[in-house]
């Protein structure tokens, strides 16, 4: 078949009509979402609640970890119920960085110094780079099995992570470790809570355009066949298992470098982060936005945060309700809060 | 033997008492269509699972190309072109038709961990993809989801990612079955003029089929190739007869 045939053959931009209609809408809708997060916040600090603004930071930090995540669920197929053991990991990175900054002594000091580090580019830099490492390693191992084997393996790793903090009294063990200077950028000043919203705005932009172009690129068409079908895959002549292994460590990375910027918004770091809690709260964004959806994970943690803050001031109870809702979209709309808005996602 | 193309030889496989491949040696040639039958339960399913690589033998060896592959692992004995189907389809039903085959031309160009270039635009995964489906005269379906085909065609989009793979042999798992008769029509002369590019290790159970398209029979029973031949010899064969057309 020569070149000019292909071409008159494959009918590839020129969408149907309801389809460009739909294609609309779900650009729509993301433009929406992302016009929402960045401007609610410009406007709480003109009339000076900089409470709104950190809430703004906080939503867009959750959602960031939770587009990690989503590239392991959602993208991966790998149900991993233990992100937090990297969202942690971000934050303890960040912690034990700015302390020893503070303190003037190193982070290692043998075989080779590691002096501590309060700027964020270092930080984020580690972050990535650790978490990438050990989601190496537990993917490595964890990807041996599947299904439920798969989610307890990862839970169990993060528990161990999670205990291990919890007695290890150099970084505070259970009480945690408080960053006394929030980490600095040049040129700019992080303290101001919009500067900071900005950073992690841009952080969050970034992973979800890093996503979107893996998700398209040759990598991503290999991962989408490993969780369609990986006999498929493995017919074809491409082992899924280090597919699989890259998505797990680059997924592992997005919600490190979310955890480095959320110990940093809360100037303070504990086992919490690492605790079996967050692993399930990000699996719940994740679910409320919609499963596989791009956007899904930064609807899921508005959703998410605005119940809390909102049913959380009525009752403490408040969890029962997000139980009710979360009940409601797994029977009645399965595509999630995204597939609501912008309908079902349809691959081309 | 040394021109086979794959060649099988004293293949054995034990499931606890059960001996599912009983020394099995047969091979597949240049241009040639090999059929593999038997009755159910004969061990067809478990001697495909040690060729395409997804069940080891307990003895024996395979080679393709006179490369020994027996220890290599699904993917990699694709890589060295090995293509299959499947008995039950077995494809990514939300992805359209190329899409489907475009993975298994990706994967014979061997660069699967490239995460910039956008595949849509990417022409040199989607002509080979479109070449496959025009041979297998599904040109007109590309766009379409895998779960809107019929069973005929979802058995062709089959053959199509193992033709994509430009493969050195190809294995196909029962393709004519439940499929209508105009069906199987259809995809015994797609069958049929395929063979000279890339020799078929055919497996199924519609007789006429079998008897139209392949140069060489083997029967299988119990584990074990009870028969061998041409057509003509195997019709005669009374072991044949009894075993498997007889009932």
């Amino acid at each position: 078949m020569n070149k000019s045939d292909t071409s008159t053959l494959a009918p590839q931009p020129g969408l149907p009509t309801p389809a460009a209609s739909w294609h609309d809408r779900k650009g729509l809708v993301q433009i929406g979402l992302l016009a929402v997060l960045l401007l609610a916040p410009l406007a709480a600090y003109f009339l000076g609640h900089i409470y709104y603004v950190n809430l703004a930071s906080r939503i867009t930090l959750i959602a960031m970890a939770a587009v990690g995540l989503n590239l392991a669920i959602g993208y991966g197929g790998m149900v991993s119920f233990g992100h937090a053991a990297y969202f942690g990991l971000g934050g303890y990175i960040a912690g034990i960085s700015a302390y020893h900054a503070f303190d003037f002594t190193p982070v290692i000091g043998w075989p080779l110094t590691v002096p501590g580090s309060d700027s964020m580019l270092a930080i984020w830099l580690a972050a990535i780079v650790l978490c990438g490492l050990l989601a190496l390693a537990i993917g490595a191992i964890s990807l041996r099995t599947t299904g439920v084997y798969f989610i307890m393996i990862t839970l169990a790793f993060a528990q161990m992570m999670y205990y291990f903090a919890n007695s290890w009294p150099t970084y505070g063990g259970e009480d945690g470790l408080p960053i006394f200077l929030r980490n600095s950028l040049p040129l700019v000043d992080t303290n101001d809570a919009l500067t900071f919203f900005l950073i992690c705005f841009g952080g969050l932009v970034l992973s979800l355009a890093l996503t979107a172009r893996i998700m398209k690129s040759r990598f991503g068409a290999a991962l989408t066949m490993a969780r369609l079908n990986d006999t498929r895959l493995a017919t074809a002549g491409i082992a899924p298992y280090p597919v699989r292994l890259v998505a797990f460590v680059i997924s592992a990375m997005i919600t490190g470098l979310a955890g480095a910027l959320y110990a940093d918004l809360n100037g303070f770091v504990s086992p919490t982060m690492l605790s079996w809690h967050m692993s399930g709260e990000l699996m719940v964004i994740v679910i409320l936005g919609g499963v596989g959806r791009l956007y899904g994970p930064l609807a899921g943690a508005l959703l998410f945060v605005m119940m809390e803050m909102l049913l959380g001031g009525l009752t403490e109870y408040w969890q029962l309700f997000l139980g009710l809702v979360l009940l409601f979209v797994v029977l009645f709309a399965k595509h999630g809060v995204m597939g609501w808005l912008a309908g079902r996602e349809r691959h081309d | 033997m040394t021109d086979a193309v794959l060649s099988l030889a004293n293949l054995n496989k034990r499931f606890g008492a059960l001996q599912a491949t009983r020394d099995v040696s047969l091979d597949l040639r240049p241009n040639e269509i090999h059929a593999l039958i038997g009755p159910n339960g004969a061990g067809k399913s478990t001697l495909i699972g040690q060729i395409a690589g997804g069940i080891k033998p307990d003895s024996g060896s395979i080679a393709l190309t006179g490369r020994d592959i027996t220890a290599l692992s699904v993917a990699q004995r694709a890589r060295l072109g090995l293509g299959r189907s499947f008995q039950v389809s077995s494809l990514a039903e939300p992805l359209s038709v190329k899409r489907n085959v475009m993975i298994a031309v990706q994967a014979l160009q061997g660069h699967s961990f490239r995460f910039w270039k956008p595949v849509h635009r990417d022409e040199s995964l989607l002509a080979p993809a479109l070449e496959a489906l025009e041979r297998m005269q599904l040109l007109h379906r590309a766009d379409t989801p895998v779960a809107e085909l019929s069973h005929g065609e979802r058995r062709q989009v089959e053959v199509a990612c193992a033709l994509a793979l430009k493969p050195r042999a190809l294995l196909l798992d029962e393709p004519m079955a439940g499929l209508g008769p105009e069906g199987t029509a259809r995809l015994t002369e797609l069958l049929e003029a395929l063979k000279h590019e890339v020799p078929i290790l055919l497996i199924e159970h519609d007789m006429d089929a079998v008897f139209r398209l392949a140069d060489r029979i083997s029967v299988l029973v119990a584990g074990s190739v009870i028969a061998h031949g041409d057509s003509a010899a195997i019709r005669a064969n009374p072991q044949v007869r009894e075993a498997y057309l007889g009932d």
